[in-house]
């Protein structure tokens, strides 16, 4: 597939996948509204910019690897995949309901482009070592990435893959963290400070880079700076808000497991329209 | 007296694997800093670049090896069974049984024979753990044949499957020429009175005990249920039909694990007596395994008067 490296182009797909997000949620009534939109820019570049992927074909041989270790965000994932043509546009609106190949969280055997299962959290990096692992001795030249919450990194289990990447040097692993700050409970600063972040990862080893997870630019400067380190494992903490595009859910503690009411809706619909 | 040829199921996986890493350049392995215990170390010295110690971290071992199934690779991750099942439970729920992913779970060490380390080290939960999971395969040696043909079956088969294996070595029944078939139990002994069945040690234990009860004119058919999951319940509900009433005999708790599912098929198609041999909420200790296996009510002679048991019970 043509990589989209043009940053006007990436925000307008990315307007696009938040309104396609809003519409789901609205239509299932329930899901994670606030860590989805923090992630559509990430998803997008990420998805459109960076990875060798098919379109069309989720399962093609020597493409790159995504592991959504934040399971919830799933209602973003499900748009890129649809903008993938792994599956229809129309599937997008099924989410959560019974019979749907959408789940509430990642289900890899019922959702074309899903590598694995998520939702509980803290598990997605040791899965994407797994993978980094077996690129490597595969010898194709594939990488993986992963993307993290920040209230995730409170979950030990991290730390511990954190370890693994840095010691078998998995230079062909990149992971980005939603630093949106908020978590379920309240900020993460007053649930359970994770700072200093940057500098944790640093310790443990890793490459780490800090960005405006919001800009394409930047987020595609760094995925691609990252794909040159060599011998360690790269983390790009993306500086975000949860909810972002829509004024009434950015940075709101309340959006983080709600749908949007109708009112909410139309007006989401307003802010996000070209 | 001749002397029986013992094997270590433990011992025998190591070695099997080691040779399966000749064989197979798509297995790879993972432990979490008991390679010698759990006789990884075999395969780690021979296939380095194919060897991932995660160390003390079962829980991202887990992970990691559901990742590297999904690369196509096909892992066997090692600890003992109460690391194994316990500390990394939700990792198997969550990624390879949900995933239906190609992990292999060979897991040391079950059972109270651990001995001396004691309750802390003494997998008695972990095949009720594994078996309530969906696609999980659960399988317990109860030689080093059954050892060796359980590993290579597993390599081939697409899908989780948790291997039990024991500290000690017990005496060898099959020979070389056994094939593992999913789902298939195996008729040891033939008898007309009660049916014992066991998996791991307690499979010698029934077979002892049969001896015993056809010194006292009682003839017991004897199962071998080494695939816990998914169980031949044919075999069960004919076993019963045949002998009226049953004895389960297992190293775990008499909930959850072989004694429940014997129950399970029992109760659903054919009631018989049944008395469960295990452990009866309550944790191990430590202690030599002979003293232990006395202790919890495991022994040969325990097997024997649970089976006079049920057959008082089948008769009144
Ligand atoms: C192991 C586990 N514990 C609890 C939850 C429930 N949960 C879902 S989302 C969430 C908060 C996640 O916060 P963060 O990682 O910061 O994500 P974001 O704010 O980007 O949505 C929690 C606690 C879970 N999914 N998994």
């Amino acid at each position: 597939m043509k990589r989209i490296i043009d940053a006007g182009q990436l925000r307008e797909i990315a307007r696009q996948v938040r309104l396609d997000i809003v519409e789901m949620l609205y239509r299932a009534g329930s899901g994670h509204t606030g860590g989805s939109l923090s992630a559509a820019d990430i998803l997008v570049t990420l998805f459109f910019g960076k990875m060798r992927l098919k379109f069309g074909e989720p399962k093609a041989a020597q493409r790159d690897y995504f592991v959504l270790s934040k399971g919830h965000a799933a209602p973003a994932l499900y748009a890129v995949l649809a903008r993938l043509g792994y599956f229809s546009r129309e599937e997008l609106f099924t989410l959560r309901r019974f019979g749907s190949s959408l789940q509430g969280h990642p289900d890899a055997t019922l959702t074309p482009g899903v590598e694995v299962p998520t939702g509980s959290l803290g598990q997605g990096l040791s899965i994407a070592n797994g993978l980094a692992l077996a690129l490597r001795l595969n010898g194709t030249g594939q990488r993986v990435y992963t993307l993290l919450g920040d209230g995730e990194v409170q979950e030990g289990q991290v730390w511990e893959a954190a370890m693994t990447a840095s010691h078998y040097g998995l230079d062909n692993l990149t992971a980005v963290l939603d630093r949106n700050r908020l978590q379920i409970d309240g900020r993460t600063k007053e649930v359970m400070s994770i700072e200093p972040l940057a500098r944790k990862w640093e310790a443990f080893g890793w490459h780490t880079v800090e960005i405006d997870g919001h800009n394409h630019q930047e987020i595609l400067d760094s995925l691609n700076a990252c794909e040159q380190v060599q011998g360690r494992p790269s983390m790009i903490i993306a500086r975000t808000i949860k909810g972002k595009g829509v004024s009434i859910f950015e940075d709101q503690v309340k959006y983080h497991g709600v749908a949007p009411s109708k009112d909410e809706y139309e007006q989401a619909l307003k802010e996000l329209a070209a | 007296m001749q002397a029986v040829a013992k094997e270590s199921t433990r011992v025998e996986y190591g070695k099997v694997l080691a040779l399966m890493g000749a064989e197979n350049p798509d297995i790879v392995v993972l432990d979490a800093d008991l390679s010698g215990s759990t006789q990884t170390h075999l395969f780690a010295k021979a296939f380095k670049d194919r060897f991932f110690n995660v160390g003390i971290a079962e829980q991202d071992m887990m992970g990691t090896a559901a990742g590297l199934a999904v690369g196509g690779k096909i892992p066997f991750a090692s600890t003992f069974a109460v690391f194994a099942a316990g500390r990394a439970w939700e990792q198997i729920r969550q990624t390879i049984a949900y995933g239906n992913l190609n992990v292999k779970i060979v897991a040391s060490h079950g059972g109270i024979t651990v001995g001396e380390d004691g309750g802390s080290h003494q997998a008695v939960e972990d095949l009720a753990l594994m078996r309530v999971l969906p696609n999980m395969v659960v399988l317990v040696p109860a030689d080093g044949p059954e050892t060796r043909a359980m590993v290579r079956w597993a390599a081939e088969y697409r899908g989780p499957v948790y291997i039990r294996t024991g500290r000690l070595p017990f005496p060898v029944i099959f020979d070389e020429s056994y094939r593992f078939e999913l789902g298939r139990g195996h008729i040891l002994r033939e008898g007309e009175d009660v049916t014992l069945a066991g998996l791991g040690l307690m499979t010698h234990h029934c077979l002892e005990a049969a001896e015993l009860l056809a010194a006292a004119g009682v003839s017991a058919r004897v199962l071998n249920l080494s695939c816990l999951k998914p169980l031949d319940w044919e075999l069960v509900v004919d076993s019963a039909r045949r002998t009226g009433a049953m004895v389960s005999a297992e190293e775990h708790q008499a909930t959850g694990g072989l004694g429940s599912a014997v129950a399970e098929v029992l109760s659903e198609f054919y009631p018989v007596p049944l008395k469960r041999i295990g452990l009866r909420d309550i944790f191990g200790l430590s202690g030599k395994p002979e003293d232990l296996l006395a202790h919890f009510g495991l022994t040969p002679g325990d097997i024997k008067n649970a089976a006079l048991d049920v057959i008082a019970r089948k008769q009144k």
